[in-house]
């Protein structure tokens, strides 16, 4: 195998390190592109799975209206959740209505309307007020710790809320950042307050027996058509926003990694040039068009390797130093999964090979007795 | 093999043969050899003489593989040479290019540019350095194969490109003004050097040179006129 040749990848290395600057744009282009990809994907990724977070809080399904693109739109009777939570088989349905609200400042809160019962209320840490007091009285609410700090809010306080004045009477902090940014109102008040009186925007649901999840979806297929009820992981899978939200994310990723291998493009395409006589020096000590061609490749491969390797570490810091941003506290989770890392790898080493072909081509076209010549 | 190649015992063997060989250059605007017709038996030393331009490189490049004529057949050993593959065998196993410059790799080390053609033709690694050791000691580069092309004289130079040319274990050696760019004193030396190694290793030398008195030492001299050959002292 002619790659472990200590000459030919002496070759290769020689090379970059003939042309150390550009060989140096190459890799950071590359690093940079990858650790773009890295820092974009992570923190959208980190995003929804906040948001399934929400909506998988102490719950295995959740229940929807068919056919909406979007959660905010969805639209589930009091009526279907009443009858939902009656069935033995779920050990409990909470309706959730979301909203998007706003205060002097800030021009986007997410609301949510629950229930006192609902596992966001009962679970949270409250570090003010008391969850047994939430939904005594229609303009009572509870802050998430974050939303309390930038709506400057203390308990017993009165915050202005879109066209309504709220009083708090909790402020519960919980480990999400959408959660600890938002604004719990009891569900009743938020129908009226979003003009929704009778429905929730989805309800989240506790089997008693986890197996019982397909006859469930069954059931509600049957007795309510308009609704549509998916378990957590198929809920992540399918919900398009979801799904435009990562292939953004991968979308933007991308064209940072297609930059870069202009990058190496430009580099495998000027390295070929500035090595014509070598080539031809190699022609005719034997070299076969596979060969030459291999040494480009190495090359190019190189650069992307090495590029990929400083862009996961410079992502990998990135994201952490957003973990201690504090605006962005709870927004950002700074979990790197390592199918990330092997796609972010695998798409730099085909940028790069992708930016060789053409160089590659170039070099396997060109005859040892003319550039021999070539000064 | 073709009948003409089966020669009586005692008849000594063609290591190189060109047929009715043509060639140009910018779609035949310039007609570089006319028809040429040539053969080197193996074993032979054998100067190409003549004028700037009259086609001994080109000969030697189409005799080598590395170009192709527009009409007529090259055979080495026997075997016509057809397109890529056959080439890239010859130059891999059955000749060995030495050019006015030494075209080495300056930022590869002696040791380095000479196994470039074992790395390409895949030889065994252990092998290959028996055989460099071999001709370093024969050229006297022995105490020089750790250093950068750079660091080497002209002279030097060239005789690791002859190390180089004969890493493979070639039959034939293709030298291209082998001494062109050296002072008379070590042309004198490497010449002689190219010379014992060739009757050493028993090869076939075709060289292309201006140097009469060089080429006076060769075993025959072919002179080339306007794409043409002659062969002045029939020998």
């Amino acid at each position: 195998m002619i790659l472990l040749k200590p000459v030919f990848v002496k070759l290769i290395l020689t090379n970059l390190g003939r042309h150390r600057i550009r060989s140096v744009i190459s890799v950071a282009g590359i690093a940079f592109s990858v650790a773009a990809m890295l820092t974009i994907v992570t923190v959208l990724q980190g995003a929804v799975g906040m948001f399934s977070g929400i909506l998988s809080s102490d719950s295995e399904i959740i229940v929807f209206e068919r056919n909406v693109s979007d959660l905010f739109f969805s639209s589930v009777p009091a009526g279907a959740a009443a009858g939902i939570a009656s069935w033995p088989m779920v050990r409990h349905a909470d309706p959730v209505l979301f909203g998007i609200v706003s205060s002097a400042d800030h021009p986007i809160i997410t609301c949510f309307g629950v229930t006192p019962a609902d596992a966001r209320i009962r679970k949270a840490t409250w570090i003010a007020g008391n969850p047994t007091s939430f939904a005594r009285h229609a303009e009572d609410i509870a802050l998430g710790e974050r939303a309390a700090e930038f709506l400057s809010a203390k308990l017993g306080d009165e915050v202005q809320i879109g066209h309504g004045s709220f009083h708090v009477i909790g402020i519960l902090r919980t480990t999400n950042g959408f959660e600890d940014g938002g604004v719990f109102m009891p569900l009743d008040a938020a129908q009226r307050f979003f003009h929704k009186e009778g429905s929730s925007s989805v309800v989240t649901v506790k089997l008693a027996d986890k197996d019982e999840a397909a006859a469930f979806k069954n059931m509600v297929k049957a007795k309510y058509p308009s609704l549509i009820a998916l378990e957590d992981d198929e809920f992540s899978r399918t919900y398009s926003q979801f799904k435009i939200l990562k292939a953004t994310a991968w979308a933007v990723g991308g064209c940072g990694l297609l930059l870069g291998g202009l990058g190496v493009a430009n580099t495998m395409i000027m390295s070929v040039f500035t090595r014509i006589r070598e080539i031809a020096i190699l022609r005719v000590n034997g070299f076969s068009n596979g060969q030459i061609a291999a040494m480009i490749f190495g090359e190019s491969a190189v650069v992307s390797l090495f590029g990929a390797g400083v862009g996961l570490v410079i992502g990998a810091v990135f994201l952490y130093a957003l973990k201690f941003i504090p605006a962005l506290h709870g927004y950002v989770d700074a979990t790197i999964e390592p199918a990330v890392v092997g796609i972010a790898i695998a798409l730099a080493l085909l940028t790069g090979v992708a930016g060789a072909l053409d160089p590659a081509a170039y070099a396997m076209r060109i005859r040892a007795v003319e550039a021999l010549r070539f000064e | 093999m073709r009948a003409a190649d089966v020669l009586p015992v005692g008849t000594p063997r063609v290591a190189l043969r060109a047929e009715k060989v043509w060639k140009s250059y910018d779609s035949g605007a310039i007609r570089v050899l006319n028809g040429v017709d040539f053969a080197a038996v193996a074993g032979q030393t054998l100067a190409l003489c003549g004028p700037s331009g009259c086609g001994k490189s080109t000969l030697l490049h189409l005799l080598g593989g590395l170009d192709e004529p527009d009409r007529g057949t090259i055979a080495v050993n026997g075997v016509e040479l057809g397109r890529y593959r056959s080439r890239l065998a010859l130059l891999r196993h059955e000749v060995g290019f030495v050019f006015q410059l030494h075209n080495l790799i300056p930022d590869l080390t002696l040791e380095e540019n000479c196994l470039i053609p074992t790395v390409a033709a895949g030889t065994d690694r252990r092998a290959a350095r028996e055989r460099l050791r071999q001709l370093t000691s024969l050229t006297g580069l022995e105490h020089r194969l750790g250093h950068k092309i750079q660091k080497l004289s002209g002279g030097e130079r060239q005789r690791t490109a002859l190390c180089r040319a004969l890493m493979h274990r070639p039959k034939i050696l293709l030298a291209d003004e082998p001494t062109g760019s050296l002072d008379e004193q070590t042309s004198g030396t490497v010449f002689q050097l190219l010379l014992d190694l060739t009757a050493d290793e028993g090869l076939t030398l075709v060289m292309a040179t201006h140097d009469r008195a060089l080429a006076g030492r060769c075993d025959r001299l072919v002179e080339m006129r306007d794409g043409r050959i002659h062969e002045p002292d029939g020998r």
